[in-house]
C-alpha cells in the first residue's frame, strides 16, 4: 500500500482510453464498476473535446457482483458494437472489474462480433498510464500491420516515414505534431501516416509503407517501433526535438534516416539562442532549477535549461521508471544523481533538499512549489486545462523553443526586481513576502502568498532542511541571513551549516556566514 | 404533506396526494455517465478543515480525485490516497498492517489533522477490506488527539453526492446522546455554503426555534448531540442514510420540500417553524422580507426561462427539487426529471408539487437516454460534464449539473443566483455571434 497524495499517471486503461480516443473507429468497451466514467471527462473537460470520447463502460454496482456482471459485459459490448458500428473493438477491464476475473476477450470473442475484437491486458496494480497507452498502440499495430513471414529486410533509407507517439490528453501533442510534420516536410520528407492521433485502422495497416519510423514520445510509441523494427525492418527516429540544440540532432537523424545529404539542409530557425544571448538573459546564468516529469521531457528540458538557457541543474528526476537508465545517464552529466519516483511525498523531499531557485515540473510539482514559494512552470504530463491552450504552444520545433523560452523565463523575478529587492529589503510594496510584481497575484493586492484560512496550517515559511541539532544560530548570524534573497536563502542556510559542520563549529555567527559564502565561492 | 401551505404561491399545477407512490419512473440499466461517491470529497474537505480524508483503493481512484481537484494548487493537501497494489492483493502483505504504516506517515506529516476518515472504494469493497474495524484500531491508537472514522465511496454503492450521505452516516454514530431534560433542539442534516448556513442561522433565531445545529459542523470537534427531542430537517435530498442513522437516534424527521426558490425555502421554514410552535403572524414576520427579495430576484430570470423545455439527466438527486423550482417559480416546461435514486418518502413533498405528466426516470442507460435527450431537443439539458460539450457541439444548450452542488443555492437570498445559473448559458448563447 503506498500514500499517495498525487499521482503521476493515471491507471492503465486511461492509457488505453488515451489511444482509443486519439484515433478513428475504434471504440473501447472497458469492464469498470459505475463511477469511472469519470475519466471522459479527462477528454471533454482538460482537453475540451466536443465530442464523448469512444468508451463504454459496464458501470456495474454492487447488487451486480452476485453473478452476472459478465452478462452485463456482454450485453454492453454487443450494444455499442451495433450502436457505434466501429471498425474495430478494444476491450479491456478497469482495476476493479480486474479483481472480478471476467474475461472479457473471452467474452467479447464469445460474441461472435463481425468485426477485429483486439483483447487488452491491463495490469492495474502493477503498471500505469503510459504503459496502459504503449501497449494499447503496439497491440493495434501488430493486429493491422501484421508481420509479414519471415525475417523484416532491412529498409533502404528514402525519404518517407512515419510520426509515431502523439495522442490525445498528451503535454501538446497537437501543435507538436503540426511543428514536426512542418520541420519534416520542409527537409522533403512524405509524412506517410501520423498515428495513433487521428489515424484509422486502415491506416495501420498502411505503416510498413514508410521507410522509418519518427518516435516522437518513446513512452507511448516506444514499444510498437520496436515490433515495428523487428518485423518491417523500420528503423526509427527517437530524438525528440525538444530545444534548439536537440533539433538539430534530431534533423541530422532524419536526414541519415531519409538517405539525404544534412549538410545541404537549412539551419533552424528559432528566437530562443538570440534570446537567451541578449544581456537581459545574464541574470538567468547559474539559476539553480530541479526538473521532474516523464523522461522525454525531463531529459530535453535538462539539456534546454544547461546548454541553452545558462541554468544549474541541481535536481533532474522522472516517474517514467522504463527509461530510468536514460534519465541517470542525463543527470550524470550534470554530476548529480536522478531520481526515479513515482512517489509525489519523495519528489516533495528532493526538491527541499534541493533548494532550487525554479522548479520545472508537471502538474504536481505546481503543488510542492506553491507549498515553497518557487517559481514553477509545467513542463511535462500529468497536466490540467490550462496545459491544453488554445493557441499554438508546441514544445518542440524552433517555435517550441521559443514557447519554451517565454514560459519558463516567465515566472522568475525579472533582472531590475531581483536587483532593488537586494539592495533595499524592507519596501511597504515590493518585499520578500511578496511575488514578483510582474506576475498576476500581486496585481490583486498582495494579499495571495500568505497561508490559506486554515487554523492549522503551518506557517508559509519555507519549509528547509532540518537544523543540525549540534548547531546554534546566533540571533545576529539569523537576522543577516534574512538579508539573503527568499529564493536563496535556503541554499545559504544549508551552505553555512554545511561548513559548520566541517569546521567543528557548534555556534554560528555573522562571521561564520560569511565565511561559508567565501568558502563556497571558490 | 406541504402542497397546500403556500399562502401566496403563483403558481397552479394540478397538485395530486400522493403522485411519487402511484408514478413509475422509468427504470433502464445500462452505462450510467455518473460519479461515485468518493467525488463528495471535493467539497466535504472545504467544508471541515480539520478533517482529513484518506482513500483506500487503486490508483483509478487516486487519478479521480486529482483529474477533479487538481486543477486547483494544493499547498497542503486535505485528501490523498493508500493505493493497494499487487504484494496487497497477493497476501504478501497484510492489509492491515500496510493501512497503519500509511496512516502513521500520514499523521506524522499532518499533526494539525484532527479527524482521519477512511474511504472506501470499489477495490476495498470488493477484497472486503474491513475499514470500520481499522478505524476502530486505529481510533484506539490515536485518540483523543485524532477521531477516526470510516464509510463508503465506492461507485458500486454510491453515487456522487451519495458520498456525503455516507460520511454525515458515520458521523452519527459519534455525536453524543442529548441530556435527559434536553429541550426540543433542530438539526439541519446536509452540507451547506457557510454563507447560507448563516442566513438559516439567522431566521432560526428570529423564529425563536433552537438550539439549530448543522451537520456536518465546520470542526471535527463540534458534533451536536441527538436524542428524541431532536427534530430533523434535511437540507438535501440524499440523505437517506443519514436520515435512517438520526431517526435510529431518536430524531423525528420533519417532512419537507426542499429550500430551493422562495416556495421550497419557505415551506422547508415552515416545517421547522410547525414543529416548533411558532405562530404564522411570526413566520410571516419573519419570512416575508426574504420572500418578496426571492421573488424579486427570481422574476429578473422569468422572461429568459419561462416555457423553456428542460431535461434533466442523472447526478446528484437535486433534479427532481430544481426542476420543482424551475418549474413553478420560473414557469419552466420539463421534459424529463432524471435522477440516479428516488428516495419516496424524502421526496413525496417535491413530488407533490409536480404535475404528474413528468417523465421521471430512475437510474440511467445514458446512450437511450442521450437518443430521448436529442429526440426532445430541449432548450437547456442539465447534465454531467462527459456529456455538456459533445452536446453543446450537437447545438443543445447545457447546464453542468456539479455546479448546482458547488454554488450556494439554498435560501430565499440564493433563489436569483440559483435561477441564474439555468438562465447563464441561454444567455451567453445570445451573446456569442462566433459559430462552431
Amino acid at each position: 500500500m503506498q500514500l499517495t497524495v498525487w499521482t503521476y499517471e493515471g491507471p492503465p486503461h486511461v492509457g488505453a482510453m488515451r489511444i482509443a480516443a486519439s484515433m478513428r473507429g475504434v471504440h473501447l468497451v472497458l469492464h469498470a464498476p459505475q463511477g469511472d466514467t469519470y475519466a471522459d471527462l479527462l477528454f471533454t473537460m482538460i482537453e475540451r473535446r466536443a465530442s464523448r470520447p469512444p468508451v463504454t463502460y459496464t458501470t456495474f454496482q454492487a447488487r451486480d457482483l452476485g453473478s452476472d456482471t459478465a452478462e452485463i459485459f456482454k450485453t454492453a459490448c454487443r450494444e455499442a458494437v451495433d450502436r457505434f458500428q466501429p471498425d474495430a473493438v478494444l476491450v479491456g477491464a478497469s482495476c476493479t472489474a480486474e479483481l472480478l476475473q471476467d474475461n472479457p476477450g473471452g467474452l467479447a470473442d464469445a460474441l461472435g462480433l463481425a468485426i477485429p475484437v483486439v483483447t487488452l491486458e491491463l495490469p492495474s496494480y502493477q503498471k500505469k498510464e503510459n504503459w496502459g497507452a504503449a501497449e494499447t498502440f503496439y497491440r493495434l499495430v501488430r493486429t493491422f500491420a501484421p508481420a509479414p513471414a519471415g525475417r523484416a529486410e532491412p529498409r533502404a533509407p528514402a525519404p518517407v516515414c512515419n510520426i509515431l507517439g502523439p495522442t490525445s490528453l498528451g503535454f501538446r501533442h497537437r501543435d507538436d505534431t503540426v511543428e514536426v510534420r512542418r520541420l519534416v516536410e520542409s527537409l522533403g520528407i512524405t509524412v506517410n501516416v501520423v498515428a495513433p492521433l487521428g489515424a484509422g485502422i486502415a491506416d495501420l495497416a498502411r505503416l510498413p509503407q514508410a521507410a522509418f519510423n519518427i518516435v516522437l514520445y518513446p513512452e507511448i510509441a516506444g514499444t510498437a517501433a520496436d515490433w515495428l523494427m523487428r518485423h518491417h525492418g523500420q528503423p526509427s527516429v527517437t530524438v525528440p526535438p525538444i530545444g534548439v540544440l536537440a533539433c538539430g540532432d534530431f534533423v541530422a537523424a532524419v536526414a541519415a534516416a531519409a538517405g539525404l545529404d544534412s549538410e545541404s539542409l537549412q539551419e533552424l530557425r528559432s528566437r530562443l539562442p538570440w534570446y537567451s544571448r541578449s544581456i537581459d538573459s545574464t541574470y538567468l546564468t547559474g539559476k539553480r532549477v530541479f526538473i521532474f516529469g516523464d523522461a522525454t521531457h525531463a531529459i530535453a528540458a535538462a539539456r534546454i535549461a544547461a546548454d541553452e538557457l545558462g541554468f544549474t541543474v541541481c535536481g533532474l528526476g522522472s516517474y517514467s521508471r522504463e527509461f530510468a537508465r536514460e534519465v541517470r545517464a542525463a543527470a550524470a552529466l550534470h554530476g548529480i544523481e536522478a531520481l526515479i519516483s513515482d512517489d509525489h511525498l519523495a519528489v516533495e523531499d528532493a526538491i527541499v533538499a534541493a533548494q532550487p531557485e525554479l522548479v520545472l515540473g508537471t502538474q504536481m510539482e505546481r503543488h510542492v512549489a506553491k507549498r515553497l514559494r518557487i517559481p514553477c512552470a509545467v513542463i511535462s504530463a500529468p497536466t490540467h486545462v490550462q496545459d491544453f491552450p488554445a493557441r499554438y504552444s508546441p514544445q518542440m520545433g524552433a517555435e517550441g523553443a521559443n514557447v519554451i523560452f517565454d514560459s519558463w523565463v516567465h515566472p522568475l523575478m525579472m533582472g531590475l526586481e531581483e536587483h532593488l529587492l537586494q539592495m533595499f529589503r524592507d519596501d511597504f510594496e515590493f518585499n520578500d513576502a511578496a511575488e514578483p510584481s510582474h506576475l498576476p497575484q500581486s496585481a490583486m493586492g498582495n494579499a495571495a502568498p500568505k497561508a490559506p484560512s486554515l487554523p492549522l496550517a503551518e506557517e508559509a515559511t519555507p519549509p528547509l532542511a532540518p537544523v543540525e541539532a549540534s548547531l546554534r544560530w546566533a540571533e545576529e548570524a539569523e537576522s543577516e541571513l534574512r538579508k539573503i534573497p527568499f529564493l536563496v536563502r535556503g541554499k545559504a542556510r544549508r551552505n553555512t551549516e554545511k561548513f559548520a559542520a566541517e569546521q567543528g563549529l557548534v555556534n554560528i555567527t555573522v562571521e561564520t556566514l560569511y565565511d561559508a559564502k567565501a568558502h563556497f565561492s571558490r | 404533506m406541504n402542497a397546500p401551505l403556500f399562502p401566496r404561491s403563483t403558481a397552479t399545477v394540478p397538485v395530486t396526494p400522493d403522485p411519487a407512490g402511484t408514478r413509475q419512473p422509468l427504470r433502464q440499466r445500462g452505462q450510467r455517465e455518473v460519479f461515485c461517491g468518493l467525488t463528495s470529497i471535493i467539497w466535504l474537505h472545504r467544508k471541515m478543515p480539520d478533517a482529513f480524508f484518506l482513500i483506500v483503493g487503486s490508483r483509478t481512484c487516486a487519478h479521480l480525485m486529482q483529474s477533479a481537484a487538481g486543477v486547483m494548487i494544493f499547498a497542503e493537501p486535505r485528501f490523498a490516497t493508500a493505493v493497494i497494489d499487487e504484494r496487497d492483493l497477493a497476501g504478501m502483505a497484510d492489509l492491515h498492517e500496510e493501512l497503519d504504516r500509511v496512516v502513521e506517515r500520514l499523521l506524522a506529516r499532518r499533526p494539525e489533522i484532527r479527524m482521519l476518515v477512511l474511504v472506501g472504494s470499489c477495490p476495498s469493497e470488493v477484497i472486503k477490506l474491513d475499514l470500520g474495524k481499522a478505524a476502530e484500531r486505529l481510533g484506539a491508537r490515536h485518540a483523543p488527539a485524532v477521531r477516526m472514522l470510516s464509510y463508503s465511496g465506492s461507485g458500486i454503492e454510491t453515487t456522487f453526492t451519495e458520498g456525503e450521505d455516507r460520511f454525515l452516516a458515520a458521523l452519527v454514530p459519534q455525536m453524543p446522546a442529548e441530556a435527559q431534560d434536553a429541550p426540543p433542539s433542530l438539526i439541519v442534516a446536509g452540507c451547506l455554503a457557510d454563507v447560507v448556513e448563516d442566513q438559516f442561522r439567522r431566521i432560526f433565531e428570529a423564529l425563536g426555534i433552537g438550539p439549530v445545529a448543522f451537520l456536518p459542523p465546520r470542526s471535527a470537534g463540534a458534533l451536536p448531540s441527538v436524542g428524541p427531542q431532536t427534530r430533523l430537517l434535511l437540507a438535501q435530498p440524499y440523505l437517506a442514510e443519514t436520515a435512517r442513522a438520526l431517526q435510529g437516534r431518536g430524531a423525528q424527521l420533519l417532512a419537507a420540500p426542499f429550500p430551493l426558490g422562495e416556495q421550497g425555502t419557505t415551506a422547508w421554514l415552515l416545517a421547522a417553524a410547525d414543529a416548533f410552535g411558532v405562530t404564522r403572524e411570526r413566520f410571516a414576520a419573519v419570512t416575508d422580507p426574504g420572500r418578496a427579495r426571492a421573488r424579486t430576484a427570481v422574476a429578473r430570470y422569468r422572461p429568459m426561462l419561462e416555457g423553456k423545455r428542460l431535461f434533466f439527466f442523472p447526478d446528484s438527486q437535486l433534479e427532481p427539487s430544481m426542476a420543482r423550482f424551475l418549474h413553478r417559480e420560473l414557469g419552466c416546461e420539463i421534459a424529463e426529471i432524471g435522477s440516479p435514486f428516488l428516495h419516496r418518502t424524502h421526496l413525496a413533498p417535491e413530488f407533490a408539487l409536480l404535475p404528474d405528466t413528468i417523465p421521471i426516470s430512475e437510474g440511467q442507460d445514458v446512450d437511450r437516454q442521450l437518443d430521448r435527450c436529442r429526440a426532445e431537443r430541449p432548450d437547456l439539458t442539465v447534465c454531467g460534464m462527459g456529456l455538456a460539450n459533445p452536446l453543446e457541439a450537437e447545438g443543445l444548450a447545457t447546464k453542468w449539473s456539479i455546479e448546482l452542488v458547488f454554488t450556494p443555492v439554498q435560501g430565499f437570498d440564493q433563489a436569483g443566483d440559483l435561477a441564474g445559473l439555468f438562465a447563464r448559458p441561454l444567455q451567453r448563447a445570445e451573446r456569442l455571434k462566433v459559430g462552431i
